[in-house]
């Protein structure tokens, strides 16, 4: 597909999200609204991606894992959390938030592609 | 005999939750055929060191604190219509646990309630705290010489279901795996042996995904115009439907709000899942990588394709350490010129905490300009995104050992009343006594969990 049948859109568009925490480590889901996106995701979400987009909280390592039969990705992000819920100085010690830190990334999908918003 | 399924609510998925979230669940199930569990998972991590801390002032006390509530209003029904509750109110004393049901019991003229307790969790009790302390963490963190303030593994689901097996009506326990309270039941009714890997890989996705309550329901989960939940004040907690072929339905309690959908399904399968192929806990390692969700029905979703590996040796204990204090302290500058009056102010604060020469990290937060997802070092509110007329509240954060130093750094923003720039209000603040957590792993057989039944202790 050429570059005039793509727009980009932001993840929240597409997709939604939960985080959880242990310790320094957090994990954020990514699950497409529809099936077929799952291939854009696979495609534009990477490991480097991700890690670039967290390393102003310091991450140092990103781990994807994929389960296409749901289908979905897992980010495994590593020193994330400021240290996490037992001392980070963040309001949110367990960077519930975080999830919709990643739905903010930038991709590109075909300009016919309907994105999620109902309201 | 074996029944054809077993239905196993949720009535909590921590310890803040709702109080009156059980009662729709237990009206729900007591309508139903078959053997009916009521879970509360209410025991976070951190929460077990705070009520070790609990029990130390009174010996009477360190189980959940919000047991009461959540008990009062569905016991005698519970135990009516012959619906068993399992439980880790126990926290860091099931036995004070369970004379508080018995109490309750008695009130609502619950006769002849038989309270189980499992024990065996506190690993205090079969490793000296030199041990525990040289013990290399999975963290990496150092215990060192910090006192160790609460040590407990977390036990697996045969004791809860010896426990149910020798007719309790309620069981209480201190730390266990999240899903062993919903295994547990499962491995009573179905006789799932000891490695049966299959089974007790779909029982753990079960209990995964009834622990943390509503958020398998809608809870937790609604984004206005992109994921919409009916309700939401009212949502129903998640009721599992586990046959003996070991099928999974997902659905929640009659006359609620939210929504059991494939998505709120989705989104609590992976809630703080690392490699999916490998969620260890004490009784299988459960591989979720192949699992499918479909709709069958109004709120209710069939998962399947649980894949279950070996138990590990080992089992996970939870360390926790005295983590010192930590201080916050906000205020709030509003209307024109807003946003340069708070940067002000945190310069002040800024030159003020240098002069306190302390070592300690103290992190500083424009609340609306970027905070939550900003680093500890970053400098959000020059990025001239924001309008310098607003609502803006400003925040700092320490924590270290040593309280006055702690407490100083509030002090400085208390200050700014009087001190700081034009029209500062609103300050708050909070001095939080800390807890340090750290994870070991401990050889399964020097952990021999027992149960006791509260009438054969007293």
């Amino acid at each position: 597909m050429t570059l005039e049948h793509m727009k980009k859109v932001r993840l929240h568009d597409i997709a939604h999200a939960r985080a959880g925490d242990k310790g320094n480590r957090s994990n954020i889901s990514l699950i497409p609204y529809s099936a077929a996106t799952y291939e854009i995701l696979l495609e534009q979400v990477t490991e480097k991606r991700v890690l670039e987009l967290f390393s102003n909280k310091g991450a140092s390592k990103v781990v994807r894992y994929e389960l296409p039969n749901l289908p979905a990705l897992n980010f495994v992000i590593d020193d994330v959390l400021e240290g996490g819920v037992n001392s980070a100085l963040n309001l949110d010690q367990h960077g519930k938030t975080l999830s919709f830190l990643l739905l903010t990334l930038l991709v590109e999908v075909p300009v016919t592609l309907t994105v999620q918003n109902t309201g | 005999m074996v029944p054809s399924v077993v239905n196993i609510g949720c009535g909590a998925g921590f310890s803040g939750d709702r109080v009156d979230a059980a009662i729709p669940v237990v009206e729900t199930l007591a309508n139903k055929e078959g053997p009916k569990y009521l879970i509360f998972e209410t025991l976070a991590e951190r929460t077990l060191a705070l009520a070790q801390k609990h029990r130390r002032k009174d010996p009477a006390h360190g189980y959940s604190p919000f047991l009461e509530n959540y008990l009062r209003p569905i016991l005698k029904k519970c135990y009516e219509t012959d619906i068993k509750i399992v439980s880790n109110f126990g926290a860091a004393n099931p036995k004070g646990a369970a004379m508080k049901i018995s109490e309750i019991a008695d009130q609502l003229g619950c006769k002849n309630i038989k309270i189980a307790i499992v024990e065996g969790d506190d690993l205090l009790q079969v490793m000296s705290s030199q041990d525990i302390q040289n013990h290399p963490t999975i963290e990496g963190l150092e215990i060192g010489d910090n006192e160790v303030v609460a040590a407990n593994v977390y036990l697996g689901a045969r004791p809860i279901a010896e426990a149910l097996s020798r007719g309790a009506d309620v069981v209480v326990v201190g730390r266990c795996t999240d899903p062993a309270l919903v295994l547990g039941p499962l491995i009573k009714e179905f006789g799932w042996g000891e490695d049966d890997w299959i089974n007790l890989a779909t029982g753990t996705m079960a209990g995964h995904l009834l622990e943390c309550g509503g958020q398998v329901t809608g809870a937790y989960f609604a984004d206005p115009g992109y994921k919409d939940v009916p309700d939401l004040a009212n949502v129903g907690f998640p009721i599992a439907e586990v046959a003996n072929d070991g099928s999974l339905i997902i659905t929640k309690a009659d006359n609620t709000g939210g929504l059991v959908s494939a998505q709120t399904v989705k989104e609590q399968l992976l809630y703080e899942i690392h490699d999916p192929e490998n969620y260890f806990t004490a009784d299988v390692i459960l591989d979720i990588s192949k699992v499918r969700v479909a709709e069958v029905g109004p709120d209710r979703v069939k998962v399947s394709g649980a894949h279950g590996k070996q138990r590990p040796d080992t089992l996970k204990a939870t360390v926790s350490i005295d983590g010192g204090w930590m201080g916050e302290a906000e205020m709030s500058y509003a209307g024109p010129n807003a946003l340069k009056r708070s940067q002000l102010a945190i310069d002040v604060l800024k030159s003020r905490c240098r002069d306190i020469k302390t070592n300690n990290p103290i992190r500083f937060d424009i609340v609306g300009t970027v905070s939550v997802h900003s680093g500890d070092n970053e400098d959000t509110a020059n990025s001239h995104k924001y309008p310098d007329d607003g609502d803006y509240r400003i925040r700092v954060a320490t924590c270290g050992h040593d309280k006055e130093i702690v407490e100083r750094v509030n002090q400085e923003m208390l200050s700014l009343y009087c001190s700081g720039p034009a029209a500062g209000g609103g300050f708050r603040q909070h001095l939080t006594d800390q807890v340090q957590t750290a994870s070991i792993l401990v050889d399964r057989n020097k952990i021999m969990p027992k149960v006791h039944f509260l009438t054969g202790y007293a």
